[in-house]
This record gives C-alpha cells, structure tokens and sequence, in this order.
C-alpha cells in the first residue's frame, strides 16, 4: 500500500450546482490542509476537458447532471486516465443511482449531507486505494447479493458471491461502524477490513447478479 | 354559394371564382359529380386562415397545367381506344395515376417527407412497390368495371362489388398513411401522459418544497428551527422520490399490505425522533419487508424508544439504525458514537431502557443486547425471531418498470 506523501492530495469537483461545488471547496480548503481542490466543473464536457488537463488525484462527481451525469464522466474519462480515482457525491439514496456510478467504476459513494471533515476522510481513503461504503450503500450491496428463494443461482460463484467475513464486514459498515471498529468487533486488522471492503467493491462493479445489472441500467433522471 | 367551397378552390387554384363554378355546374349536368365533388371538398378541405397571402409559383402553375393535360391526354386516349380491352385498363389506370400525382403534388414537402418515411419501414421498397402496384390495379379495376356496370349492364351487383374493389385498393395505398396516423396518436398519448407527471411533480414541490422554503425564510433567526425544517423536508422529498409508495411506485399504492411495511414503519419512528430531536436518523434496511404484526410493531416501538435514548443521552447529531430481515428472525441495531453509559449506574427511576425497550421485545417473544461503556457510544442490538416466516410485503424490489422513452 502506498506510504502517507507529503504532496497534498488534489481534487476535482465536478457539480452542475456552482453553490454547491463552492460550498465543498470552501469547507474543503479552510478545515482540511492535505486536500486541495484544484479545479471545478459544471458540466460533463468541462469535467473531462479539466480532469484531463490537471490531472488530479481524485475526483468528487456529482450522480446527476445534465447530458448523462456522473456515469457518463466516468464512461469518457476511465479509458484515457485510469489512475484517476472517483468518489460519487449525491444526494440521491435511489439503489438505481448509488450502484449505476459504483459499476461505472467509482470506489465510493457518500451523500451530500457528509461532513466536510468526513469527506476529506473518505478522499483520503479512496486516493490510498480503498472503497468508500455508506452505510446504505452497504444495505444496498448486501441486498443484491443476499440469496433469496427463487433467485437465480450464480452464475461465477467467485463474483457472485459474498465470502461469509466480507458479509461480516458490509453488515457492520451497514450498521455505521468505522474500519476501526470493525476491525476490532471481528478481530482482524484494520488493513484486513479494507481488503475485504475493496473485493466487495470489485464484486459489485463486476458481477453479473440480476439486481446489480438492473439497478445499473435501470438508472433513471430526475 | 353554399359553404364557400367554390370560393376556396377558387382562391387555392388562382382562378377566378365564376370558372370554377361555372365548372361546377357543368359537372353536375353532365353526370351529378359536381356535386358529390362539391360535398366531399367541404368535408375534407381544411379551413384556411382568412389571413393567408398565396402566391402561386410560375413553376407551380405551369405543372397543374401539365398535370391537367396529362389528365386530358389520358382520358382522350381512352376514349380512342374505344372498347378495346386495353382500353379499359390503360384509361383508368391513366386516371389513378393522375389523381396519385396530384396528391402528391399538392402535398407540402413535410407532408411528402412524412410519406416517404412512412413508407420505408413497413417491409422496404420492394414491398412498398408491391403495395402500390396492388393498389392501383384494385382502384384501376375497380373504376373498370364501374365504368362497364353503368355503360353495359346496369346490375346493382357489379356496382357494389366494384366499389369495393376501389375501396380495397384506396386502403392498399393509403397503408403508410394510416400506420403514421396511428403513430401520431401514440406520440400524442404519450405527451399527454409526460404532461400530467410534469403537473403532478410540480404540484407536488409546490406543495412541499416551496412552502418549507417560505417557512424557512420566516424563520431564519432561530437555526434549530431551520434545520428541523431542512431535515422533515428532506426526508419527505426523499420518499416521494425514492420511497415505496412515493412518486416512483404512485401505482402501487393501491396495495393495501404496501402501506404498512415494518421498513416504512421504522423510517416514520426516525422521522418523528428526528423532528422531535433535531437530529439526524437515517434506517437502512437489508432483505424482504415484512407487514407489520404485534410483534414487529412491538419491534418498532422499541427502536423507536432506543433512538429517542440516544437523542436524549447520547449528545450525538446522528444516529445509525440497521434492520436486517431474514426468513425466520429481524435484527434492528440503534447505534449512537455518543457519550455512552455504565448500564449498572442508571437509577431506577427511568424506565426508558427497562420498560420500553427490553420489556416491549420480551413480551413478544424477543430479546435485547446492550453494548455500551462510558465513552464508547451506545448500540442496542433488537433480536426478533420470527419462526412464522411473517408476511412478506410484495417484495422490496419490484418487478422492472416498463423502460420510459428518454
């Protein structure tokens, strides 16, 4: 894993919301000294121009936008730049929106009720690699994955399936535990907890299971 | 004269009003069809804004022209032909023809556009040709053997049975027409249809969002009181918009078993102790709802109690709640990262924890965990067993929506 750099982390906001994006950076800028927002966009054509000229660390995207929203910036800027790190930030709590960006390759998903502090936690750790989970998008992963009667059985059962601790993990995020305390409530090391959480992630990104592929497609505008 | 209809054509044609009538007449001595003419051009002639400046091209005239010789041209050699069979076939078909050209003439270029398009998907151009060349030959015998009936034989039958042969081809070439019409009624439906969300979403916000905002406004001195207000309206937004039963599952909510699902159930008890309190509660909710029984509305009330405690106690501005249902138990977890408590030191004077909590789930069958130390927050953990399976509400998810156009 990577070693705590000196360099602040940079970030790029993109929000159709110009109030908005200058509320981030002001409670970013004057609370947090090791994240800098260093650029912003309003729309999805300027997001891609900007993340591809300042090439930040990490990228905080808003859900819904005109001209097909955060997946969209997520679809045309992944293949040039794959070292770039997403979080999605949205007020939505729809599974449809939360899963739609996670599957189009964000590592994380926060709400916009987040506390400026907390953000700066949760850039910090999706820059180093890890997964940011909310606990509803815990509740989310968990449903999708659960086995109910009459579902179909998987199809790759390394994909499709949850192992018993990363479901002990994603239950414990649901119940708002921090890494910490989840490491502590299964006796495991806290970098134990962050791979569990990242293979989630891949799975949830990856897996074919019908509510994962639904929610993805069935994302709709408001 | 009578609806203006010789005045129109008049006006359309850029002759003078007396010819056409003058045509009229004539038409109407000779065989009657003056006036079935007139009757079906007042009928289906639309009404043209008095307003309406026309200038007729000199290209445009010059191809009525034409066309009107061509028509003459046709007839005439019809007639020449005599009684010849050919005749039959060429004369009428030469009329069809004509007739098709002026339609398409006079047809406005988005008009012939339309057509066109029309035309094409239903099966290529090899069909279409097939479609016309059927059409025509029905209209074209159809006329024939009008034409023959009246001249030779009179009988009622051949006439009847020759109309509908015209009929039958009128239909034929006119399909694309009819397939456009029944799409722009559908176009139509569903504008009506986007229409009405567009109303109801707007009465919606008027009904919530903007009165909030105006209250907020009023209330801007005091901050708890905006925040409470900021708070309700969200959750509320947020319902319609996501919830069951809000604005995506409008057509759901005639499920009465919909209503009372123990996850709506848990998301009114933290609506209220956030109203109540100020701060935030937000449940999440893992597998199938369930409809609430005693025991799961006992279940409820004890969460509820729980959440209110860590409002109350706790000095914390947000509060966890977890509920996991499974086919044969329901775990709820209230958890606050607050100030937590010796459990041995509460005085026996509050009966929050004893009585309301552990006292609702025993008497339903359920047992309670605390886990807390000073410092460490709170978390109380509500075991409910469920050994009947309950009963599902619907399902969490429901079955795919029909995909809205974009």
């Amino acid at each position: 894993m990577t070693t705590p750099t000196p360099a602040p982390t940079t970030v790029f906001l993109v929000d159709d919301h110009a109030l908005f994006r200058s509320g981030v950076r002001a409670e970013l800028d004057r609370s947090v000294p090791d994240v800098r927002v260093v650029g912003e966009a309003g729309s999805v054509a300027e997001a891609v121009a900007g993340i591809a000229h300042l090439r930040p660390d990490v990228v905080l995207l808003d859900v819904h936008m005109p001209d097909g929203g955060g997946a969209e910036v997520l679809r045309r800027v992944r293949p040039a730049q794959p070292d770039v790190v997403f979080l999605a930030l949205s007020v939505s709590d729809a599974a449809e929106d939360v899963i739609a960006v996670i599957r189009a390759g964000a590592r994380g998903y926060v709400t916009k009720t987040i506390s400026g502090r907390e953000l700066a936690a949760a850039v910090r750790r999706v820059r180093a690699g890890d997964a940011v989970f909310s606990p509803r998008l815990a509740g989310f992963v968990l449903d999708a994955f659960s086995d109910r009667p009459g579902a179909a059985p998987p199809g790759d059962p390394e994909l499709d399936r949850l192992t018993r601790r990363e479901r002990d993990v994603l239950r414990l995020l649901a119940r708002g535990y921090a890494y910490k305390e989840i490491a502590g409530e299964l006796f495991i090391s806290v970098k134990t907890v962050e791979t569990h959480v990242s293979s989630v992630l891949r799975k949830t990104q990856l897996s074919n299971r019908y509510e994962l592929s639904r929610w993805a497609s069935d994302r709709r505008l408001v | 004269m009578l609806a203006g209809v010789a005045g129109g054509v008049a006006d359309h044609l850029g002759a003078d009003v007396l010819w056409v009538r003058a045509a009229f007449v004539a038409l109407t001595a000779v065989t009657g069809a003056g006036v079935v003419a007139y009757g079906l051009l007042w009928i289906f002639m639309p009404q043209e804004d008095a307003s309406v400046v026309r200038d007729v091209p000199r290209r445009e005239r010059q191809q009525a022209l034409g066309l009107v010789v061509l028509g003459l041209g046709v007839g005439l050699a019809a007639s020449a032909l005599g009684n010849s069979a050919l005749g039959w076939i060429v004369g009428p078909l030469g009329v069809a023809v004509a007739g098709a050209a002026v339609v398409w003439r006079e047809a406005d270029e988005a008009q012939r556009r339309r057509w066109t398009a029309g035309a094409r998907p239903s099966g290529g151009w090899r069909a279409a040709l097939v479609r016309v060349v059927a059409g025509a030959l029905f209209v074209a015998s159809g006329i024939a053997v009008f034409l023959l009936g009246n001249l030779d034989l009179g009988q009622v039958q051949f006439g009847l049975l020759a109309v509908l042969a015209t009929l039958v081809g009128v239909v034929v070439l006119t399909v694309p027409w009819w397939v456009r019409l029944v799409r722009d009624l559908g176009e139509e439906r569903r504008q009506r249809i986007r229409e009405a969300e567009r109303a109801e979403i707007a009465a919606h916000l008027h009904d919530s969002v903007l009165q909030t905002l105006a209250l907020i406004q009023r209330q801007s001195a005091s901050p708890r009181e905006v925040a409470r207000l900021a708070r309700g309206q969200e959750r509320e937004l947020r319902n319609w918009l996501y919830g069951p039963g809000g604005y995506r599952r409008a057509g759901d909510t005639d499920d009465p078993a919909r209503q009372e699902g123990l996850a709506d159930a848990l998301a009114v008890a933290a609506g209220e102790v956030e109203d109540t309190y100020a701060l935030t509660v937000r449940p999440v909710v893992v597998g199938g709802d369930r409809s609430l029984d005693d025991a799961l509305r006992a279940l409820v009330l004890a969460a509820r109690e729980a959440m209110v405690n860590a409002a109350k106690h706790a000095g914390v501005d947000e509060v966890s709640v977890y509920a996991e249902v499974e086919p044969d138990e329901i775990n709820v977890f209230v958890r606050d990262r607050g100030a937590g408590f010796d459990p041995d030191s509460v005085p026996d004077d509050r009966h929050g924890l004893a009585d309301s909590v552990r006292g609702r789930m025993t008497r339903h069958g359920g047992t309670v965990e605390l886990r807390t130390a000073a410092g460490q927050g709170t978390e109380v953990h509500l075991h409910m067993p469920t050994p009947t399976g309950g009963v599902p509400v619907g399902v969490l998810d429901p079955p795919p929506r029909e995909q809205e156009p974009a």
